[in-house]
């Protein structure tokens, strides 16, 4: 029993650890000069001295707060209008098909337009996350809302729900399962822009410490960049599945099986 | 049989308090151009059993519907007590085909919906005269249909309703779990004595339960059966057989 389990738990790391073994021993024989992809004990060494030196934690601290600071701003607008133009009639007439025009805007397109309007700091990067992660946050809130088994409301108004009670027994928990959903795309498209903006132009960060290792040749540093960002995106993906556990306890999908 | 029956009408008299009575005068519903109900006249005594049958599409869920408030009459008068339906909302529930739990609701929060002040308890013991208190604390998505009806069934009655209209809410179950049901039904209205409207397309379900059956064939009225016989009432009494025959034959008339 124990040792099914155990032998469960490890099976997801199988193909990411031989990935491991291989690269070190390709680098290790010399098949690949250490300029074009370092050994993994070379990018640990270098981040062992970063993690020394305290330069690594400023970057990663710069970086994880213009993703939040950019997630909160946006994820707050898209879900407010998600939630009005789900709810009033009105409210989706006027707004949503501007909506839909702005979100076909590939949003990396505006970097130009962002760095003549906020220049290089702060401002542009969380401007530019903000707007990534509106657009998935506030159609699956929308749509989320709209989709409400309407024999549910139906069964709510003949109980005498109405309004904010209505909302609050009803329509807001049928809908967050999609409004996870969205947040999970949101989180995705956060750090997506974030690291295209960090490159682009930027004065600390990730991305600039990748950026400033390129002029150095320091690929170790470039590809522990590229770790960091995974390992941000991953702990963003875990963070979300632990609130799906969390608040869609009731929902079959997330029941565990006795 | 008939000694019972009257003792059984006694009863049902003097608990009359406990049901409403619904009155329905000249009332039209029409959808788009097509007329569902037209001229329709009924009156629903206080704390009876009455089914309605008829074909798919006759406009019965229709007529369930608009004495529930959830749609409106194009014409006609529909009062409850004396009143329009609206008044009486909180003492009109309904059970639908489905039972609309809500799935992120525990089973004991789904039979509290609505309900204000100090719930709990009434909840739990209307939970109980299902036989559900047992499941309490589960979600609805571990129960069974039949269970899911039960936990629709202690909801609608936990605020002690003068009227229940019940939307085919077994339809959907299996022939065993729905005899069980039918019993369940009539003993919780035998205690309770609300007025009881059943729509069902299952005639027998209609002659086991109902102190009247009405047809409804045409947009109007077409039939009003009383059965007298005693409760609980046995399955294969050749009178309700014979009750049954009369009114399926009605039924299949109103085809040709």
């Amino acid at each position: 029993m124990f040792k099914t389990s155990y032998r469960r738990d490890l099976l997801p790391w199988l193909v990411p650890g031989c990935i491991l073994v291989a690269w070190q021993a390709t680098a290790q024989l010399g098949f690949i000069p250490a300029r074009i992809l370092p050994a993994p004990t070379q990018v640990l060494s270098a981040a062992l001295k970063l993690v020394r030196s305290g330069e690594i934690f400023r970057h990663i601290g710069v970086s994880s707060l213009r993703a939040l600071a950019g997630l909160l701003v946006g994820g707050s607008i898209g879900f407010v209008f998600g939630l009005l133009n789900g709810l009033s009639r009105t409210s989706d007439r006027l707004l949503n098909s501007t909506f839909q025009m702005v979100r076909n805007v590939p949003h990396l397109a505006l970097i130009p337009l962002c760095i003549l309007w906020f220049g290089i700091d702060e401002g542009s990067k969380v401007f530019l996350v903000a707007f990534g992660v509106f657009f998935p946050i506030y159609l699956n809130t929308y749509h989320g809302i709209q989709n409400v088994d309407p024999g549910l409301i139906e069964m709510g108004r003949v109980y005498g729900l109405s309004g904010y009670q209505l909302f609050r027994d009803i329509l807001f928990p049928a809908a967050v399962p999609s409004i996870l959903v969205g947040v999970r795309y949101a989180l995705g498209i956060m750090w997506l822009t974030l690291i295209v903006a960090e490159t682009v132009s930027a004065s600390s960060g990730i991305g600039y410490m990748t950026m400033t290792a390129r002029e150095f040749l320091q690929t170790d540093i470039i590809v522990l960049g590229i770790l960091i960002y995974a390992l941000l995106g991953k702990l963003a993906d875990v963070s979300t599945l632990f609130l799906e556990q969390r608040w869609l306890a009731w929902h079959p999908a997330f029941q565990k099986t006795a | 049989m008939s000694s019972q029956t009257a003792a059984l009408r006694a009863h049902n008299y003097i608990d009359a308090a406990a049901g409403a009575e619904i009155q329905l005068s000249n009332v039209s519903k029409n959808f788009g151009s097509h007329a569902v109900l037209k001229d329709l006249n009924l009156v629903v005594r206080p704390g009876e059993f009455l089914a309605i049958v008829g074909r798919s599409g006759c406009g019965k869920s229709t007529l369930l519907r608009l004495i529930a408030g959830l749609d409106q009459a194009d014409s006609g008068d529909i009062k409850v007590n004396g009143q329009p339906a609206q008044k009486n909302a909180q003492q009109i529930r309904v059970m639908f085909q489905d039972a609309r739990l809500l799935p992120w609701k525990r089973v004991l929060q789904n039979v509290g919906i609505g309900a204000r002040g100090d719930w709990q308890a009434k909840a739990l013991s209307a939970l109980a005269d299902v036989g559900l208190n047992a499941r309490a604390n589960e979600w609805p998505s571990v129960l069974s249909g039949g269970q899911k009806q039960r936990v629709a069934l202690a909801r609608a009655l936990m605020s002690h309703p003068q009227v229940l209209l019940l939307d085919e809410p077994l339809g959907a179950l299996d022939a065993l779990t729905r005899l069980e049901m039918q019993k369940l039904i009539e003993r919780v209205w035998l205690r309770q004595r609300f007025t009881a409207i059943l729509i069902t397309h299952d005639v027998t379900e209609a002659v086991t339960l109902a102190d009247r059956i009405v047809v409804l064939e045409d947009r109007v009225v077409s039939l009003i059966r009383s059965v007298e016989h005693a409760r609980p009432r046995a399955l294969g009494n050749p009178e309700l057989g014979k009750i049954e025959a009369q009114i399926l034959e009605r039924l299949l008339d109103a085809k040709g």
